[in-house]
């Protein structure tokens, strides 16, 4: 299935979970945030939370601001 | 607000000079500008990671001991600018934000609808919001009664260097307000800091100012001097000020 991760199109297996995300992008959990469809998705909940097909995935980390 | 130690949301702030981290040209001048300005909170935006986005700035605030404040720039709506915060302190894990809810790229002035809906939402969800607001008294006032901890009202838009362009404002604003007042944005120089703290204000928060002068780490040193002296003046009772001269020598014995 395609989901999109921060504006890209990804093919994921279908049933993959928020925390394949993660893996997609190479990165580490700490210091990121991710909301699908507009909605936080909490750390904890990474695991647990199914992805459907078309979903739009943020993956965000501080940079330099303000 | 007293003369002490700043507190804002039961936290106690070291330094009364809280920077930003926007502008510098890399993170080895950041380095030597945050340390300059003996800042011991600070704030970055938050952004989609990429494979060219490091932990760089969050890696140097750590290691410099200063307290990390999440901003909700570049957001235009309440809705975006809550989902930001909600992002920031599950990637940071701090309820701390600076509210920050424009209405325009040409102004960044912020819209004050939608920066009163997000901060009572986020008010509401538990984090301590410090919300970047227009220099109004009213607006301030409404921002206060709905539970931030600090208000934030500018002194001119950012990164115009501006100065404060209505000292008025900000003095009734600081006369009012039962939680401290940072002036934020709009700051060019150490005088303009200065004159912030003389009018009553807890904190000044900065970034360009410092980040794109000519030599950000020796500007840094003078905003916290600035920050420094205003704060001192304000609080050393200055004489009132007179119409006609008055002698600081004795008569002459003539």
């Amino acid at each position: 299935m395609q989901v999109w991760i921060n504006g890209a199109g990804h093919e994921l297996p279908a049933g993959a979970r928020v925390a394949a995300v993660l893996d997609v992008l190479g990165l580490p959990g700490r210091g990121v945030a991710v909301a699908v469809d507009g909605e936080l998705v909490r750390r904890a909940d990474w695991p647990m939370t199914p992805l459907a097909e078309g979903a739009r995935v943020e993956v965000v980390t501080a940079v330099q601001g303000g | 607000m007293g003369s002490g130690t700043l507190v804002v949301g039961g936290r106690k702030i070291a330094s009364r000079l809280i920077m930003g981290t926007g502008g510098a040209a890399n993170l080895e001048v950041l380095e030597r500008a945050l340390v300059a300005s003996g800042t011991a909170l600070t704030t970055v935006a938050m952004r989609r990671v990429d494979a060219a986005t490091g932990t760089g700035v969050l890696d140097l605030l750590r290691r410099l001991d200063i307290e990390v404040l999440p901003n909700t720039a570049g957001c235009r709506t309440a809705a975006e600018a809550v989902l930001t915060a909600r992002l920031a302190r599950e990637a940071l894990e701090t309820d701390l934000v600076k509210l920050e809810v424009v209405a325009d790229e040409r102004t960044l002035l912020p819209d004050p609808v939608e920066l009163l809906d997000a901060a009572e939402q986020l008010v509401d969800d538990g984090f301590t919001v410090l919300p970047y607001t227009n220099d109004d008294p009213v607006l301030s006032r409404r921002l206060e009664q709905v539970g931030c901890a600090a208000v934030m009202p500018l002194g001119s838009p950012i990164g115009t260097g501006l100065g404060i362009r209505n000292p008025h404002n900000i003095e009734m604003i600081v006369a009012e307000a039962g939680v401290p007042v940072v002036l934020d944005a709009g700051i060019g120089t150490a005088s303009e800091a200065a004159l912030a703290m003389e009018l009553g204000c807890d904190a000044v928060l900065l970034a360009t100012a410092v980040t794109r002068a000519a030599d950000p780490e020796r500007m840094a040193t003078a905003m916290r001097l600035a920050v420094e002296a205003g704060h001192a003046a304000r609080h050393a009772g200055r004489i009132p000020r007179r119409y006609w001269a008055r002698a600081s020598s004795p008569d002459r014995d003539d």
